[in-house]
């Protein structure tokens, strides 16, 4: 219970308030307000902007803006007031026992937001376009996918009748979060950024991941090699990365995408501790229009280290064994 | 005439001893090893010499039958003390479900180096990453951070240093679940791996490594290869994240209604 609370620490504000709701569905560029104007991004040898280092994009923000929520940005005081009470409901949910999932004390193991460095901003939600903050409506085409891919679900059965039944996260393949696009959940929001040459590498933390982005302007792989992160090559646009993403396959289905889904990152060093990432779904056969997100990463001390997820899965292993049990008890 | 026979030879020992290549440098002034790598061998059948034999596995036939190779071995069989020769020896009979290859686990150093597949190395002054096809597994190599690996690991905790033209990277803080390849050959947690990447010309890395692991051998003892680069303009490390190919042998048996 030795929570040390750092939200005070930083906030950072992407976007200057005068360009708020009233703003054009574009994106606004990002203007940070605690950096003053002369600070510009230092280059690599190679002339890349660099953005290497160590970064978390941990944050409190959800996603989609709240419904009860009708702003694009909180006051520093109300973002403080929503961070404290989720950090304490974080904390209070460490008493086993008290919600279903918990067996021990997330402080204790660090599983909590509230320890570690933290990316917070005034943002009500991450999506800024559409402007009301929230995913657009679903085409006919994405809804019907989205009803099959529930019947089938449900066709194959319970969770745990099989392990094909439970999530690509449970199983170690690959967090949702894990991206692209890379979002955060609550720990492990770590991510090492390093440039040589031709390339860009990101070293996801959670599942220790490699994302490597050629910047030579090939094209994407071939149509009919598909993975799940993706086929993503990068480009400069003044001193934003740009990553375009596609050959997704229809496993990862990020917010009911599907595999043609076009991703498009922006990674923008806005100061020495900030880059400000964007990103904007592009999938016609889903939503009825693109939109876009942006979340600030801030900068973390190294090292990250390896996650072995999937050679240590025995959680899968027993909730599976424990369902066999179940079972035969029943049926004695 | 005798002088010129002299400098004759002095010339063979020198190229024996360093390579005469200089690679080219990064910004920063080390040998730029950057690229997208590849062994060429049959070592990860089996890291000693070995004849053709059948594969482990009946019905893949001849497209899986161990292919024959000279080993990456230096000076002789593996110095293995008598228990753990014994072991290994176990590890091959039982090697169908044992090597941890065949779950998807990560394949450990220096096996990932000489896997079939091409690895990257990325290349900063601080940080050296090393990418594999296998797994997806990835080493950061720390380069002016020294420190006691934290704690233990399959890749392991890997600190490097330059010698003039060599890569050196120390690693330690493994874990026992790693082989060297499919036949058996193994180590403890108290292996020490010393590798080092040497530029031979633009297309070809000379790799070295030193294992020391008193608990199963006698003495430390050498490997090494070749590298060669992956030439093609459009070369990748592509995504082969192997798990979901490996659930239904680790759980397949825990479906429901699978019969025991």
């Amino acid at each position: 219970m030795t929570r040390v609370l750092g939200i005070v620490a930083t906030f950072v504000l992407l976007t200057p308030v005068t360009l708020t709701a009233q703003a054009p569905a574009r994106v606004t560029p990002a203007v940070p307000s605690k950096t003053n104007t002369t600070w510009r991004v230092s280059r690599t040898p190679d002339g890349q902007p660099d953005l290497q280092g160590f970064w978390t994009n941990t944050t409190y923000t959800p996603l989609e803006r709240p419904k009860n929520v009708n702003k694009p940005f909180f006051t520093e005081a109300e973002a403080l007031e929503l961070a404290k009470k989720a950090a304490d409901n974080e904390e209070a949910q460490t008493e086993p026992g008290t919600i279903a999932d918990v067996h021990y004390d997330f402080t204790q193991f660090g599983l909590d937001r509230s320890q570690g460095a933290q990316a917070l901003n005034l943002r009500t939600s991450m999506i800024v376009d559409p402007p009301d903050g929230r995913i657009p409506p679903m085409t006919a085409e994405g809804q019907k996918r989205t009803t099959e891919r529930a019947e089938a679900a449900k066709r194959r059965g319970a969770a745990t009748d099989a392990v094909q039944n439970q999530s690509l996260s449970v199983r170690c393949i690959l967090m949702d979060r894990d991206g692209p696009p890379m979002l955060p959940g609550a720990y492990n929001n770590n991510y090492q950024i390093v440039q040589t040459p031709g390339y860009v590498m990101i070293l996801v933390e959670m599942l220790h991941q490699p994302r490597i982005i050629p910047l030579d302007g090939r094209s994407q792989l071939p149509q009919n090699v598909r993975q799940l992160m993706g086929s993503s090559r990068g480009h400069w646009e003044g001193d934003t990365l740009v990553v375009e993403t596609t050959n997704f396959t229809d496993k990862t289905a990020f917010q009911g995408s599907s595999a043609n889904m076009r991703l498009i990152e922006r990674f923008t060093r806005v100061a020495e501790d900030t880059i400000q990432y964007q990103f904007t779904v592009d999938d016609p056969s889903t939503w009825t229009k693109p939109w876009t997100a942006e979340l600030p990463m801030e900068k973390t001390i190294p090292p990250i280290f390896e996650h072995a997820c999937h050679e240590g899965n025995y959680g899968l292993y027993n909730t599976l064994a424990g369902a066999r049990e179940e079972e035969k008890k029943t049926s004695k | 005439m005798r002088v010129v026979a002299c400098l004759l030879l002095a010339a063979t020992i020198a190229s024996a001893q360093t390579p005469a290549y200089k690679a080219p440098r990064t910004a920063d002034g080390q040998p730029n090893l950057n690229g997208i790598w590849q062994a060429l061998n049959e070592a990860y059948w089996d890291i000693e010499g070995h004849g053709a034999a059948p594969g482990p596995v009946l019905a893949l036939g001849a497209s899986a039958a161990v292919a024959p190779g000279l080993g990456i071995v230096e000076g002789g069989p593996i110095p293995y003390r008598p228990e753990a020769a014994v072991k290994k020896k176990e590890n091959f009979d039982k090697r169908l479900t044992l090597d941890p290859e065949i779950k998807c686990y990560l394949p450990g150093v220096p096996r990932a180096n000489y896997m079939p597949y091409p690895f990257q190395i990325i290349q900063t002054p601080k940080y050296i990453m090393m990418v594999y096809t296998f797994a997806r597994a990835v080493r950061t190599i720390y380069m002016d951070d020294h420190k006691e690996a934290p704690a233990d690991s399959w890749m392991g905790w890997s600190n490097g240093h330059w010698e003039a033209e060599t890569l050196v990277v120390d690693t330690t803080g493994f874990n026992d679940q790693t082989w060297f390849d499919r036949a058996g050959n193994f180590h403890s947690d108290e292996l020490h791996v010393v590798e080092r990447f040497t530029a031979a010309d633009k297309d070809h890395l000379l790799y070295e490594a030193t294992i020391e692991d008193p608990k199963v051998f006698t003495r430390p003892w050498k490997m090494s290869m070749p590298l060669y680069r992956r030439v093609e303009k459009n070369a990748e490390v592509l995504e082969f994240n192997c798990v979901e190919f490996v659930e239904d042998l680790i759980y397949g048996h825990l479906r429901k209604g699978a019969s025991k």
